[in-house]
């Protein structure tokens, strides 16, 4: 008999409000799965503010706050605090936000939080725009890509700039534990959550998380771009534990970006000079994660 | 205990008085030490609280709504641009039915940059959901902080609370302030119990989607009834608290010699001691003036003021703010109380903006101005700002 590699509790019912083919209630109910029952969310207006129901409707076995969109970080330190100075030291705090509650509008509070040095997780479910609001351009829309506020035109006005790196952001407050992780490698995700819950101070994940409604591709293709995403270097999955980097998948022989770009309608508008463009970009990052593997692990 | 404290230290030791186990602050002149006072008391050991020292007052709140909905009693401070900040969470901790309790030092809002006196910085957080008391003197302060967590606290109630005192005229003036004994506050208080909290033994969510059928309009007017509650309950918590500690106040307006009186000054905070001494001044001259000080902003003294204006001829209503339209808050407020109750005549007087002095001298002009209207029965002007520059009439 094979042995279980992802648990199987479920603390995520079925019947939520999400999309067809929603990557960020995947990664949820991994999250969930990892942590355990003990947990306590705290999410702030994003796709999943929507996603557990309507009141009183709930699809999740934990307790939740939701709360304003800038917040999380700050959230989750009251939280952390009330439950410590009340003795319940085991339950864990979990900020669960978007893109744009993270990587814009929230990053302040994210970052006082992560400075302070709270025993909290953050987890950034990235699905690269505003999507809750109907796909709009976030600072962590990646290159090229159309959204509602960068909607091209004549003028070609996509999102030109590189997506903001948040996981390097937060690697700079030296906190204990950092990483990126994607729907298509739960046992990488989950072994990330795990190792992340047996230390102490804040925890961060961002995890790459698919919307065929505003990435523009069919719901059943969210695995595999997700799985894409990685194969392509677009996305690498990695861990930063208290300083040292490691690339925790590493494809042997990398598909072309034009691979991922192509399945998702957001990017049906680049030329072939653009797509080579975003290659040369994709490859200096994976270079440069590269050598920060190699520098971090060195004594 | 008999200490000489500042209005800041002493609302410092209304919180340690009232243990919240989670503080979350922000620096911010002129309230910022209130929160270096409950630093050292923590730091010392006098205090066993979390101390989150947030990244802006936005936080500070967001941080304390968090926290009070875990299950713990929390508390912050802040003025002006920092209230300001807080605009939006500050209806969150209302919506959320969490009674949080506040110290506000009122700061006058920028631009130009001023740090002194002001009410707009409260005034414009008028309609979020708050228990709001204007204090008079640091004693008060003290006393009310503690009173606030206990009517907040009720379960009819579970209402946030701002504690409310005029910069430096009380934030940095020291004075004789007897602080309540700790085993009296502890056995008035009772330990914090929360009406509900995030606990995974019994998940529940707070704060959840609701659409046009569903409960939206409902809690907000739950939340009406509850502040009609407060209304209720902080008569009997003056009352308990005046009967413990050997205090003397009225619940939401202090009246001072307004029996028989032509004309009646109502006011907020620190104007009121100085109207106080005016009005005793004028009195023995023979003018027959009392004043009103309005504690509770929010409920607001509706009854109450409607009572004034059955015993005197004239209401003069004297801001420290304004707003920009039909008059000064409290103004508007007063009239509005009084509107098919009675047709004695109600004139505003706006002064003291940024800071500007407001003297026993001006104060005995607009007494003087008030008890002429109130011979004539009508106002000359139903708005009048008081002490511009190059205005001769009232230095």
């Amino acid at each position: 008999m094979h042995r279980l590699t992802i648990p199987e509790e479920e603390y995520m019912l079925s019947g939520h409000t999400a999309c067809l083919g929603c990557g960020a209630t995947i990664a949820m109910r991994y999250v969930l799965k990892a942590l355990g029952k003990r947990t306590i969310l705290s999410i702030p207006a994003c796709c999943w503010a929507v996603i557990p129901g309507v009141y009183p409707h709930r699809n999740l076995e934990v307790p939740l706050l939701y709360t304003a969109f800038e917040v999380t970080g700050a959230a989750i330190s009251g939280i952390r605090e009330a439950l410590d100075v009340m003795g319940k030291e085991d339950v864990n705090v979990v900020g669960f936000a978007g893109d744009g509650g993270t990587a814009d509008i929230g990053l302040q509070a994210l970052s006082a939080a992560a400075e302070r040095g709270h025993n909290v997780f953050y987890i950034m479910y990235d699905n690269e725009a505003y999507m809750n609001t109907g796909i709009q351009r976030s600072g962590s829309t990646p290159m090229g890509a159309w959204t509602t506020t960068t909607p091209g035109g004549k003028k070609r006005m996509y999102k030109w700039e590189p997506k903001k790196s948040v996981a390097e952001i937060m690697v700079a407050h030296n906190i204990p534990y950092v990483a990126t992780a994607t729907i298509a490698y739960p046992e990488d995700m989950i072994s990330k959550l795990r190792r992340a819950k047996e230390m102490k101070g804040p925890k961060f994940i961002q995890i790459l998380s698919p919307c065929p409604t505003g990435w523009r591709y069919p719901p059943d293709k969210t695995v595999e771009v997700s799985r894409l995403a990685v194969q392509t270097n677009v996305f690498p999955l990695y861990e930063v534990v208290n300083g040292k980097y490691r690339i925790t998948i590493k494809p042997k022989n990398p598909k072309p970006v034009k691979d991922y770009l192509m399945m998702q309608g957001r990017f049906r508008h680049l030329t072939e000079e653009e797509i080579a463009r975003i290659q040369k970009h994709i490859d200096e990052n994976w270079k440069a994660l590269l050598k920060k593997e190699r520098c971090s692990q060195e004594d | 205990m008999k200490m000489i404290l500042t209005g800041n230290e002493s609302a410092a030791w209304g919180a340690r008085l009232s243990r919240p186990k989670v503080v979350a602050a922000y620096p911010i002149t002129p309230q910022t030490s209130i929160i270096e006072t409950i630093a050292s008391f923590i730091a010392n050991g006098e205090m066993d609280a979390r101390y989150i020292r947030v990244e802006s007052e936005h936080s500070a709140m967001a941080a304390c709504i968090a926290a009070q909905n875990t299950g713990v009693r929390t508390f912050t401070a802040t003025s002006a641009h920092g209230l300001a900040l807080m605009h939006e969470m500050l209806i969150w901790a209302s919506g959320a039915r969490l009674p949080i309790v506040m110290s506000v030092v009122n700061r006058a809002m920028a631009p130009p940059w001023s740090v002194w006196t002001d009410q707009l910085d409260t005034m414009a957080q008028r309609d979020t959901g708050w228990i709001q008391i204007y204090t008079e003197n640091n004693q008060e302060v003290i006393d009310s902080i503690i009173m606030s967590y206990k009517i907040g606290e009720k379960h009819n109630i579970l209402l946030p609370s701002m504690v409310i005192e005029d910069a430096f005229i009380l934030s940095h003036t020291s004075e004789g302030v007897d602080i309540p004994e700790q085993e009296k506050v502890d056995e008035f208080l009772g330990e914090y119990d929360p009406a509900f909290k995030l606990d995974p033994d019994e998940p529940a969510g707070f704060g959840s989607l609701i659409m046009p059928e569903g409960p939206y309009m409902e809690f907000r007017y739950k939340m009406a009834l509850a502040m009609e509650d407060a209304r209720k309950e902080t008569g009997e918590v003056v009352k308990e608290f005046n009967e413990i500690f050997g205090r003397n106040y009225s619940p939401f307006v202090e009246e001072y010699r307004t029996e028989d009186a032509d004309a009646v000054m109502v006011v907020l905070g620190t104007i009121g001691s100085t109207a106080k001494d005016v009005v005793d001044n004028m009195r023995g001259e023979g003018y027959k003036v009392g004043v009103a000080r309005v504690r509770y902003f929010r409920p607001f003294p509706v009854e109450e003021i409607r009572n004034i204006a059955r015993k005197t001829n004239m209401l003069g209503v004297a801001d420290r703010s304004y707003s920009f339209g039909p008059g000064a808050n409290l103004y508007a407020e007063t009239k509005s109380s009084l509107y098919g109750f009675t047709d004695i005549p109600v004139k505003n007087y706006v002064m003291g903006l940024g800071g500007r002095d407001i003297t026993p001298k001006i104060l005995e002009k607009v007494f003087k101005d008030m008890l002429l209207i109130s011979k004539k029965g009508v106002v000359d002007k139903e708005v009048e700002w008081v002490g511009l520059q190059g205005d001769e009439r009232w230095s």
